[in-house]
């Protein structure tokens, strides 16, 4: 059975003025999932993020979360939803606490309930030992938590997160990953990040965006598949290029010195094998055979930097 | 509604935790027990005074009719960081993800500074107070005029939270309110020159006529719709600022 949709964005599109920073964007995002949303700088990110929160009005299109209309019934949208925008929007005069609270009372929580939701919230974000302290003197790492802190603490069952990781040290990246993880199972996230491994360690589907449109939606399963396009090989005694082109299943063979080659595959074929008896035979001392994955990383730079792109911008 | 007062406790209390609210209040208060002194004192030495008007009405009177052109400085400094301040400081996405709506903001808003106008109508009706056991005081004709100095400050202090949603900066939305409360306030001048057509009309408009009757100790329902359809327009404007902001 499928899981409920809880957000469905249909033809975003927001000019600013001239400027078309999104077009035509549209995704959908099911209960336990986690949406991993990349881009270029200035491709469009924090605009759709601000559009799926309802800070900015779509030029068109419009978006349902939980399937409430953000624009005809915002309240009701806004109720599930948590935001953490780029900027953690604390005010730095209130004590962790006292902000917290007002959080949750701004989200509706009701007022038995607050103290708690205050406590889970601090203690999810490692901030137990701070709740007494004023925002403003906090680092900018604990500001950046009690962001975090502000976005879950009603516990909504969509999360958008805008680099959540930003300005965190090493240890609280992984705890804050295993939070979103955690998150994940039942309720929504979307999170853009700069850092693919972390999109990678936490994300259940990715969307890379380049100027303001879709240009991958795919599961992150995808990237981890078999399917690959190149092997590399290595031999200590490198025969003529020809004889490892004459393999079956290899396309073209690239050097890359000191007896590396990068064998281009042709569709569908894995030659590793046929490689590794002609290295057999022939004696060439092979030492590394392996298969070039499609990673993230390879897939973002070729949709974002790709000549179309460049024209276009 | 309970939105509207969560905001409201909240802004309030950033208000207070401010040093700008004790220091604008201390201030405050610092001028007007000076000229309460003075008013005090010339008063006490012209006995002749006291047969047509009583000491309610020379300390009263001229005591709130000064307060009116302090407040005017001071409201803007009060107004200037409602909204400038939380776009510049990005907080204000709390407050457009919460599931609030854009009226319950600004009213809630309103509603946090008028805690604090209250609080500087408090510090104004001490000062006729000291005076309680040593004299009789006509206090309907002293309650007309704190009650006139809230309604010019609402209507102040709605004018600022407006002009506060024009821009990210709090100097230029100071800068802002206090023109425009200068010109609304000036636009009597108007009224009287006699070539201006309609110059009735410029003369009622002003803030600071309505004031007057009230200082007076006249309470007329009219100067009170006055600044309460004053007030209304600017949150109604406020309220359309932040939506155009959003489109």
């Amino acid at each position: 059975m499928e899981s409920e949709v809880l957000i469905e964005a249909r033809g975003l599109t927001r000019r600013y003025g001239p400027t078309v920073a999104v077009d035509n964007l549209s995704l959908t995002l099911r209960k336990g999932e986690i949406l991993g949303l990349l881009g270029p700088n200035g491709a469009g990110k924090s605009t759709t993020m601000k559009m799926l929160t309802g800070n900015l009005a779509p030029t068109e299109g419009e978006v349902l979360i939980g399937g409430k209309s953000m624009h005809d019934d915002a309240k009701a949208a806004k109720r599930s939803l948590g935001y953490l925008p780029e900027q953690p929007p604390v005010y730095p005069e209130l004590t962790v606490d006292e902000y917290l609270r007002y959080c949750a009372t701004l989200h509706g929580v009701a007022k038995a309930n607050r103290e708690a939701a205050v406590d889970s919230a601090k203690r999810d974000c490692g901030l137990t030992e701070v709740g007494s302290r004023l925002v403003g003197n906090l680092s900018k790492g604990f500001q950046q938590r009690v962001g975090i802190a502000q976005a879950i603490i009603h516990r909504p069952p969509v999360v958008v997160l805008d680099e959540p990781t930003v300005g965190l040290d090493p240890i609280q990246i992984r705890e804050i990953r295993s939070l979103i993880t955690q998150l994940g199972q039942n309720h929504s996230v979307i999170l853009s990040s700069h850092i693919l491994p972390e999109v990678q360690a936490v994300c259940g589907r990715v969307i890379i965006i380049a100027r303001g449109r879709v240009v991958y939606n795919d599961s992150l399963e995808a990237t981890r598949s078999d399917r690959f396009r190149n092997v590399r090989v290595g031999l200590r005694r490198a025969p003529e290029q020809s004889a490892l082109a004459g393999i079956a299943g290899i396309k073209s063979v690239t050097a890359l010195g000191d007896g590396l080659f990068r064998c281009s595959c042709a569709a569908e074929a894995d030659p590793r094998d046929a490689i590794a008896e002609a290295a057999t035979q022939g004696n060439w001392g092979l030492y590394e055979l392996s298969a070039e994955t499609h990673t993230l990383e390879e897939i973002f730079v070729e949709l974002t930097s790709g000549d179309d792109v460049r024209s276009a911008a | 509604m309970s939105n509207i007062f969560n905001i409201a406790r909240y802004e309030m209390r950033r208000i207070f935790l401010s040093p700008l609210a004790w220091s604008v209040l201390a201030i405050v208060q610092f001028i007007m027990g000076f000229v309460f002194i003075n008013l005090l004192v010339e008063f006490a030495n012209n006995p002749g005074s006291g047969e047509e008007f009583g000491v309610s009405d020379y300390i009263g009177g001229s005591l709130y009719g000064f307060a009116t052109i302090l407040l005017l400085l001071i409201m803007p400094l009060m107004t200037m960081r409602l909204f400038s301040e939380e776009r510049k400081s990005g907080s204000i996405t709390l407050l457009f993800s919460a599931p609030v709506s854009l009226t319950e903001i600004v009213l809630g808003k309103f509603v946090g500074l008028l805690g604090f106008i209250a609080a500087i109508v408090v510090l104004m009706a001490l000062m006729p107070l000291s005076l309680n056991w040593s004299t009789d005081l006509d206090w309907g004709r002293i309650a007309a005029g704190l009650f006139g100095l809230f309604l010019l400050m609402m209507a102040f202090g709605a004018a600022g939270l407006f002009v506060s949603s024009l821009t990210r900066e709090p100097t230029i939305a100071a800068v802002g309110s206090f023109g425009l409360l200068l010109v609304v306030w000036l636009i009597n001048i108007l009224g009287y020159n006699d070539s201006i057509p309609f110059k009735e009309v410029f003369s009622y408009l002003s803030l600071i006529d309505h004031y007057e009757s009230l200082r007076r100790g006249v309470f007329d329902t009219a100067d009170a719709i006055y600044y309460v359809l004053f007030s209304a327009l600017f949150l109604w404007l406020a309220v359309l600022r932040l939506d155009m902001e959003r489109n």
